[in-house]
């Protein structure tokens, strides 16, 4: 019997509580331990139904509902149910259905009562089960909204229509009418269908537009090839994408027209009008918008859009994900429009430029409460006394014009107005080169921003190429990371040592926390380093995280920990904003805690406190032994 | 258990698996009256549910051998894996594990695969010393395991080496469910030209796979038996259900 036991005991010892168990207690558990397979669909515990035995998954999920029918939780391999029904009367509180094939492991109720009344750290985490009491609340929000949260191919009506490179420009528009459509996919002739699936049979994208601005006003004749007039480039969706996630890559490449692909083969086009029947007031909406303004004037008559957009994506109950993408890509519709309009001002650039985005705007987690940070790459051909005119004349037509549209003045002057800040490309990859290759913990307290860049105009392949040749060198370099885990220490949850908030020392806001100073900056902070350590290429925290989790270099679950802590403390943060705007008071990061649910202090302080641990583990990791 | 290859060694797999499955109360009634070792004799007539018995309501005990080689003739049992269970629950704290010494030569292919050595049995008792008890924790259940020639035959050659006379029992093979799941797929005309039929592995784990159940180590006796005991529930779940009658399944 013995080899079987361990087998179990090394499974359960994996996840929590059993983690907390010393092996003795684990091998109790292990040798009582009952089977039992439900399919997927089946029930596994009624409401009422007496229960004799605690429930551990061993494979596949299940979903645990509230009496009422609403999804209480979904739990996976490690996951465990029933212990509210044990606790109380041993009749069963919330029902559970196997979400797939599930295996599970029934630990009598005898030795469940025995483990509870024995181990204290056991019952503390069965009782009051942190994780799973977070979890569940940023699932509710993040279930609530079934448009941003559909997928795209629920969008899609029919089979994409197609011409082949080789049709001609009446023939596309005959297409067009008959089918009465507003886009042709050009797909490559002679290339069999499923030949490499997709890029090489699709040769790109054919709209009404091109027809009319790269036909017809410029007096091509109709037998020209689709080849000639069509947008070879593809941007293109995934089928399992959510509509929010196609709304945006609409955005960011400013295209009307999306094809969708499921494993590599078009099933459908969305447009923007799909998107926009459902929703007419968007942030799209803004973005089209800002688009058209022709003025920083006009710009500025914006910002109560921005304002109302926000209100209303939140209220939609859309996750901090969507509200943050959504309100960079409005930030840098912003820039790359006041860049436009600079341009019309001061003539073409004397050297090719990209202008970047730094901190919030390029880990798109922007807010309504945000300060600008920027900088510009310039080309290695430029010389400051012939060109740095023209490029502070633009620089500074976009600072202006981004502080009068609400975007705040960067304090620490992280913007393009300032010289250092706007240098040739050359001199920025010597920047990082310092940086990383010297890093002390004052240069990088300064420069952590430029590890979050995004290119927003001109040449964005300079930012990619930075943030590629950022993501090589950061990879293993103990040093570097250690610097940069130890100025992620500085900021630190507002926890007291009984675990009661600790209020800001001083000044008027006495009785508040900050949110971002001590929640979401810190987080963000922390998934960096992590993130520079694995050489990611995200910028996004989540999207950061993934990665991180998929690296494993963090203990089983507690990446899972962190996204939830990170969305719960960006969450709190983004409603207190929204009902600011709602009573029409400047909108800050300051939380009053005594205004707070119990509900909300008991999360808030749960996450706060997955932090903590973060920061522990992010000292030991990075730190240990380096500190002289 | 052994994992082998397409052909199992024994005529007794090959029977047409249309037959309809033996009247076991009446066989074991009449083995009852047959037998001469009262151990056997008891095991008989503790007897067995009667065939149209809802599968629910059956007390099951799966079992899982591990053996010398593949020959029931030649080769002997080196351990055994029994898990009492009925479909609802595996009780795993009632299973038992057992190394036995075997009358046949471990051979060092067999050694591989379940990984108990030569020391190991030498220290391990002979099977005359636990088949009373074996037979007791049989008595009144029917089996379940994977592919039936292997317990049915090496438990049926090994008592008639030990006691002369051997032992029929009625059993569940899960591997026998599993082909049945795959054997009316139609096969079209030219997959069957060119014997391209879907190959579809009944092997333990990989028909463990198809339902969604962990992977396990192999080739412990217990653990085997645990995953032949999960596979059935599974399985049962999926294309019959808790109403079944017996009958329906064993043979």
């Amino acid at each position: 019997m013995q080899a079987e036991h361990q087998d179990m005991i090394d499974f359960l010892r994996r996840y929590p509580p059993f983690d907390a168990l010393p092996v003795d207690a684990l091998a109790l558990a292990a040798a009582n331990i009952e089977v039992s397979y439900f399919k997927a669909g089946s029930h596994i515990l009624s409401f009422g139904q007496q229960v004799d035995a605690w429930y551990v998954i061993r494979s596949g999920a299940v979903e645990v509902y509230r009496r009422n029918g609403d999804l209480y939780n979904r739990l996976s391999a490690g996951g465990y149910f029933g212990q509210f029904g044990l606790l109380r009367e041993s009749s069963v509180r919330f029902p559970v259905t196997a979400l797939e094939d599930t295996l599970a492991w029934l630990i009598p109720a005898p030795v469940f009562h025995q483990l509870f009344t024995q181990y204290e750290a056991f019952a503390d985490v069965v009782e009051v089960e942190d994780r799973t009491r977070l979890r569940h609340t940023v699932a509710r929000s993040e279930d609530a909204n079934e448009l941003l949260t559909s997928r795209i191919d629920t969008l899609i009506g029919r089979k994409p229509v197609t011409i082949e490179t080789s049709g001609t420009v009446r023939e596309a528009a005959i297409t067009m009418s008959t089918e009465g459509v507003s886009s042709l996919l050009v797909m490559n002739a002679g290339v069999p269908e499923g030949a490499m699936g997709n890029a090489a049979r699709m040769a790109g994208m054919l709209t009404d537009r091109d027809l009319r601005t790269r036909v017809i006003a410029k007096g091509l004749s109709v037998d020209t090839p689709v080849s000639e007039i069509m947008t070879p480039e593809l941007i293109y969706g995934e089928h399992h994408q959510m509509v929010f996630e196609a709304m945006l890559t609409m955005m960011r490449h400013n295209v009307h027209h999306l094809p969708v692909l499921r494993q590599g083969q078009p099933i459908g086009v969305i447009s923007q009008s799909d998107i926009l029947r459902y929703e007419s007031q968007n942030s799209l909406f803004v973005v089209s918008r800002i688009f058209h303004a022709n003025s920083v004037a006009e710009l500025c008559a914006l910002s109560g859009e921005v304002r109302t957009c926000f209100r209303r994506i939140v209220r939609e109950d859309a996750n901090s994900k969507m509200i943050g993408s959504a309100m960079a890509v409005i930030g840098r519709s912003f820039t790359q429009r006041l860049l436009e309009l600079a341009e019309q001002q001061l003539g073409p650039p004397p050297v090719p430029y990209c202008f970047l985005a730094l901190g919030s705007m390029a880990r798109q987690e922007q807010l309504i409460v945000t300060d600008q940070d920027n900088a510009l790459v310039l080309d290695n051909s430029f010389d400051p006394r012939r060109h740095d005119g023209w490029f502070l004349a633009l620089a500074t037509f976009v600072s202006d014009g981004l502080a009068a549209c609400g975007y705040r003045y960067c304090n620490g002057g992280i913007m393009a107005t300032t010289a250092r800040w706007r240098q040739p490309l050359a001199v920025w990859e010597r920047y990082f080169a310092d940086w990383i290759g010297k890093p002390t913990p004052q240069t990088l307290l300064d420069s952590a921003i430029f590890f979050d860049l995004d290119g927003v105009w001109g040449n964005t392949e300079w930012a990619e190429h930075l943030s590629q040749s950022i993501a090589q060198q950061t990879r293993h370099n103990a040093r570097f990371l250690a610097c940069m885990a130890r100025n992620a220490l500085l900021r630190t949850p507002p926890l007291g040592f009984f675990k009661g908030f600790v209020m800001e020392p001083s000044g008027q806001h006495s009785r508040s926390i900050n949110m971002k100073r001590r929640g979401t900056a810190p987080l963000a902070d922390l998934i960096r380093v992590h993130a520079l350590a694995i050489g990611s290429r995200a910028r996004n925290s989540f999207e950061r995280l993934q990665e991180i989790i998929e690296a494993d270099i963090l203990p089983h679950g507690r990446g899972q920990d962190l996204r939830d802590a990170l969305e719960f403390i960006s969450m709190v943060r983004i409603r207190h904003q929204a009902l600011d705007l709602d009573a029409e008071r400047q909108p800050d990061n300051n939380i009053e805690p005594e205004n707070l649910s119990d509900f909300e202090r008991k999360n808030l302080k749960d996450a706060f406190q997955i932090l903590s641990n973060a920061q522990k583990f992010l000292k030991y990791r990075y730190q240990a032994g380096r500190i002289r | 258990m052994f994992y082998i290859g397409k052909h199992p060694f024994n005529p007794a797999s090959r029977q047409p698996a249309a037959a309809s499955p033996p009247p076991w109360p009446a066989r074991m009634a009449e083995l009852a009256r047959r037998a001469r070792h009262p151990a056997l004799r008891a095991f008989y007539r503790a007897g067995v549910v009667t065939p149209d018995t809802a599968i629910g309501q059956v007390p099951l005990l799966a079992m899982d051998f591990e053996t010398t080689g593949t020959d029931a003739r030649r080769d002997d049992i080196v351990s055994i894996g029994l898990v009492p269970m009925t479909l609802q629950r595996i009780r795993l704290q009632h299973g038992h594990h057992w190394l036995l010494k075997p009358r046949a030569p471990l051979r060092d292919e067999s050694v591989v695969i379940h990984g108990i050595t030569h020391s190991e049995v030498e220290k391990a008792p002979d099977l005359n010393a636990l088949f009373i008890t074996l037979l007791e924790l049989m008595a009144g259940k029917v089996l379940v395991v994977h592919h039936r020639g292997i317990e049915r035959q090496f438990l049926d050659a090994a008592l008639q080496r030990r006691i002369g006379e051997g032992i029929a029992f009625p059993c569940i093979d899960t591997l026998a469910l599993e082909a049945r799941q795959h054997r009316h797929r139609p096969v079209s005309l030219a997959a069957r030209l060119f014997s391209r039929r879907p190959r579809v592995s009944l092997r333990l784990p990989e028909s463990r796979t198809r339902y969604n159940l962990p992977r396990y180590p192999a080739h412990n006796a217990l653990t085997d038996a645990l995953a032949c005991a999960e596979l059935l529930q599974a399985q049962v779940a999926h294309h019959f259900s808790a109403e079944t009658p017996v009958e329906a399944l064993w043979c």
